[in-house]
């Protein structure tokens, strides 16, 4: 099978189609081109015209979507985020997976590869300047092991980026997104009290995930490659993004909510593993010149709505 | 991303203490709203009707959320402005020199450093905002351990306050903002009495950053921080084992009231713009050169203003 150029024409193939944002960029998408879901859950109310195969991304099946589809633009979401998995599988999953994704867009020649990673692959820090650009260190694992396999994906797309010049690979790496989706700053947000840290207020950046289906829809027009930091409007504390949600909140010494995070993680009465809490605490903010200039990229979305997208569940 | 929703208990929990919080917070508002206006009443009695029309004038860039992009919050400002202009007009009876010498537009403020605690920096806020045309707010460099206690890490960045890294100043200055650099940083803040008003090595980031941004650079001389608390020593173990910079001996200390600065007559000289040109990327002994250029200035109006001064009080 010959492999359009990165273009209008040519089927657009999306890992992890079955996530929240997934599902928002596969309505998007199809009507302007042949969309190809990839994910082992299922897709009940999918649009007709999507392809879905539950194929594991580790498997050889998914070579078979390679050979039978004319595939033009690969979009990789499909990044397993859920820290009540072992390191093990999530390794596996995250890593492994998308080495061999990698492989078949080499193999097969694929023009463009997007590759959805995260501002948090950055980690909040105390002495973060107060806008990072793409050419900040990788610091998020330094005390937080879960986000290790998303930076390792990051390193691995940008390796991707160096040797495969035939391949126009984007990275993105969008703020904290808000909105159906399951990530934690929306489970945070979604709390009916929402514990904050004593003394503690950093500035935040959200996006809406309607946003950031609109980058990576600016990201797979051709030519467009490199790394680019998505940011939604402007950055507010954390107290005013709160405030936005007129929900109440309560502040609790750093020391005893890290204490009493780590006693719920372990009975499991929580989802947020206590590093998580620097996120509340330290600056993570990311500078996007570079994807307003080169993507043409604008958040659409109002602070307002993008804050309060996190109780509308569509 | 998968979520099990098991965090029930816990959540009912926070409900609970949500809608205590809930009932107690009408009562905390109007207490809020009587000591702020106490506040505000006190405020323009204490510092004249021009504390507010000044405020009115000072050129900021707010993003459409209301805060700075770093967290500058006018709200609060206010109020700290004032508590500077009060030390500033009452306290310290400051006396202001060649204040008509700074530029519009920005600028880069480099002063000596004095006083244990960095009043020196409040002082030379509150005289750039209440003596120089137009009022300026002054944006500072800290150190980055500050954003790690709770409190001080809210307060600094709602105040103005900036994490001393080159990519915020470079920010900053782009900006249009007056950038306040102490270039003796810890060391210079924290000298003992028998050392007073000789300056301490400068860093050479300044002056890399003054010529790259072609930003004129305001030479600063504070007299009278040495005397308001007097150090006798420094216990270097005991500074590091609290990850301090230094921990200053303070005799006074003891003194019932010795908590309190001492009520010196501070004295602020500005100096005549200084301009510098040529490769921000120089090797370090060509900066030194110019830079001693600027600490050379700023010891001689040290020199000068300590030898007119008749008395540390009056």
């Amino acid at each position: 099978m010959l492999h359009p150029p990165a273009g209008e024409e040519g089927a657009i193939l999306i890992t992890g189609i079955c996530g929240r944002l997934g599902k928002r960029l596969a309505r998007v998408l199809h009507r302007q081109r042949l969309v190809i879901g990839v994910d082992r859950r299922a897709f009940p109310d999918k649009p007709k015209d999507v392809i879905h195969q539950q194929v594991d991304i580790r498997r050889k099946k998914l070579k078979d979507v390679f050979r039978a589809h004319a595939i033009s633009a690969v979009v990789h979401l499909g990044i397993m985020h859920n820290p009540r998995a072992s390191s093990g599988e999530h390794h596996a999953w995250n890593v492994a997976g998308f080495a061999k994704l990698l492989e078949y867009v080499a193999h097969f020649r694929i023009g463009k590869l997007i590759v959805l990673s995260s501002a948090n692959v950055y980690g909040p820090q105390p002495e973060n300047p107060q806008f990072l650009s793409e050419e900040a260190p990788l610091l998020g694992g330094a005390n937080f092991g879960e986000i290790r396999d998303l930076i390792e994906v990051d390193m691995l797309a940008q390796s991707f980026f160096w040797k495969h010049p035939e391949t126009d690979t984007v990275i993105l790496r969008p703020v904290h997104i808000l909105g159906s989706v399951r990530n934690a700053p929306s489970n945070f947000l979604r709390l009916p009290t929402i514990p904050t840290l004593l003394g503690y207020d950093p500035m935040v950046q959200v996006i809406h995930e309607r946003d950031v289906v609109e980058a990576i829809r600016l990201a797979v027009r051709p030519g467009v490659r490199g790394v680019f930091n998505i940011a939604g409007p402007d950055p507010l504390p954390l107290s005013r993004i709160i405030k936005l949600l007129d929900r109440p909140s309560i502040p609790v010494p750093y020391s005893v909510g890290r204490s009493v995070l780590k006693r719920l993680w372990s009975l499991r009465l929580t989802n947020f593993p206590a590093p998580e809490l620097d996120h509340i605490r330290h600056v993570c903010m990311v500078d996007d010149r570079r994807a307003r200039e080169i993507l043409g990229f604008r958040a659409k979305q109002s602070i307002a709505d993008t804050v309060r997208a996190v109780d509308s569940d569509r | 991303m998968d979520v099990p929703a098991n965090n029930e208990q816990a959540s009912s929990a926070l409900v609970r203490i949500g809608s205590a919080a809930r009932a107690a917070w009408p009562w905390a508002r109007r207490v809020r709203e009587a000591a702020g206006e106490t506040l505000d009443s006190w405020m323009s009695s204490l510092l004249g009707e021009d504390f507010a029309e000044r405020l009115q004038r000072v050129p900021v860039s707010l993003g459409s959320s209301g805060v700075d992009p770093f967290g500058l919050d006018p709200g609060w400002t206010k109020y700290a402005l004032a508590s500077a202009a009060f030390l500033h007009r009452r306290y310290f009876r400051t006396d202001v020199y060649g204040a008509n010498q700074v530029p519009t537009g920005r600028v880069l403020l480099i002063a000596n450093h004095s006083g244990q605690i960095p009043i020196d920096g409040a002082i030379i806020g509150a005289t750039m905002f209440m003596d120089v045309e137009p009022p300026r707010f002054v944006r500072a460099m800290v150190e980055k351990w500050s954003q790690s206690i709770p409190f001080v890490s809210t307060l600094f960045p709602r105040v103005g306050q900036v994490v001393g890294v080159p990519e915020n100043a470079r920010r900053l200055l782009e900006q249009g903002e007056a950038l306040l650099v102490f270039p003796e940083g810890a060391r210079g803040i924290s000298k003992t009495f028998d050392r007073r008003y000789q300056l301490t090595d400068f860093g050479l980031g300044f002056m890399r950053l003054a010529i790259e941004t072609k930003t004129p650079i305001i030479p600063i001389a504070v007299i009278g921080g040495e005397e308001q608390y007097i150090s006798v020593g420094n216990l270097d173990t005991v500074a590091k084992l609290l990850r301090m910079p230094s921990f200053p001996v303070i005799p006074q200390f003891l003194l019932p009231g010795g908590q309190l600065p001492l009520p010196t007559k501070y004295r602020v000289y500005f100096g005549e713009p200084m301009h510098f040109t040529g490769d921000h990327d120089d090797d370090d002994a060509v900066i030194e050169e110019k830079v001693w250029l600027v600490k050379a200035t700023i010891q001689s109006m040290l020199n000068r203003g300590i030898k007119a001064r008749r008395s540390v009080f009056w």
